[in-house]
């Protein structure tokens, strides 16, 4: 499989994993080596002065892995601004998750504060990879703006729904000089397989190895759904038809 | 004199650097970031660092997310 490459860095991995929503940090961290990932997003919060929680940064920093710090929580370009500051100062790398989704309920991104955060981040020489909508206008935009990625969404946030922007991706995808990276909504391992078959370069997964009865297996089941769906895109995929089209020989058998 | 740590009101004497603040509050681990008045504070000049009286101060460090 080719490799993939953001902001200087290759990655043999294609599956990206969040660390939200995991019943404990030890069963974040078994699923982070199943899922074979190097690319594990982190979030932020001020720390409460009243309750100590336990460090989950010793859960996912080991070798090989890149933090991939975000946004979540800010909302506006400004904050965003100086959430990806304060990310740099506390892990370390240049690379941010830019999310910046006011709304609760449907956690859609904000597409003009994204972009111009976008504009302003990359200038101040963050490889930046933002969360959007599947827009395949705004996603060029983002790659003029100076985006490393961009990162549409399959589905709302958590929704374990799959492609459902499923025929925008395909757009993105096809015009995108960036890689592309499906992220959000994407709730089975054949919904990243679909995904890495329609020639997305990454996707992203969290709530469905976290919520999972066994999210150990399942990121190991994440894992090779990539790797297939990669597999399958890089060999070329045959050609849909209306009509059957025979695979064994119709005529002569036993004349 | 008085400043604010993630919204908590804290009292502290105004000879105090911010690294000698964060280590007396317990907040100077790994994988933090502080800024003061929304401008980040490079821990490099922690130790160099003197807040004003109301300062704000906020204290960041990673928590799960995707």
């Amino acid at each position: 499989m080719s490799k993939l490459i953001i902001g200087g860095r290759e990655f043999e991995s294609r599956l990206f994993v969040g660390t939200g929503k995991f019943q404990s940090n030890e069963i974040m961290e078994q699923a982070i080596v199943a899922s074979g990932t190097e690319m594990v997003t982190v979030a932020m919060k001020r720390i409460d002065m009243g309750n100590r929680e336990d460090d989950m940064l010793r859960h996912v920093a080991r070798p090989g892995i890149q933090l991939l710090p975000n946004t979540s929580g800010v909302r506006d370009a400004e904050e965003a601004v100086l959430a990806a500051q304060l990310a740099r100062e506390a892990f370390g790398t240049n690379f941010i998750k830019l999310e910046i989704h006011p709304d609760p309920k449907y956690l859609l991104p904000d597409p003009v504060e994204t972009l111009k955060a976008t504009e302003k981040l990359a200038a101040m020489g963050f490889v930046v990879l933002p969360y959007i909508q599947a827009d395949p206008v705004l996603c060029k935009r983002l790659e003029e703006a100076g985006a490393a990625t961009v990162m549409p969404l399959a589905a709302p946030i958590g929704t374990n729904k799959g492609l459902v922007t499923r025929e925008l991706l395909e757009i993105i995808i096809e015009q995108s000089r960036v890689p592309v990276v499906v992220d959000a909504g994407l709730g089975a391992p054949s919904h990243a397989a679909e995904a890495m078959e329609l020639g997305a370069d990454a996707v992203l997964v969290n709530t469905a190895i976290a919520v999972a009865g066994n999210p150990v297996a399942m990121a190991s089941a994440f894992a090779k759904a990539v790797v297939a769906g990669r597999e399958a895109f890089e060999a070329g995929l045959g050609a849909t038809s209306s009509c059957a089209e025979a695979t064994s020989p119709l005529t002569g058998f036993l004349n | 004199m008085k400043i604010l740590i993630n919204h908590s009101a804290v009292e502290i004497d105004p000879a105090m650097s911010v690294a000698e603040v964060l280590v007396r509050e317990n907040l100077a681990g790994d994988g933090v970031a502080v800024a003061v008045d929304n401008v980040v504070v490079p821990r490099a000049q922690w130790a160099t660092t003197r807040l004003r009286e109301g300062a704000n101060v906020t204290v960041i460090r990673a928590v799960c997310g995707g």
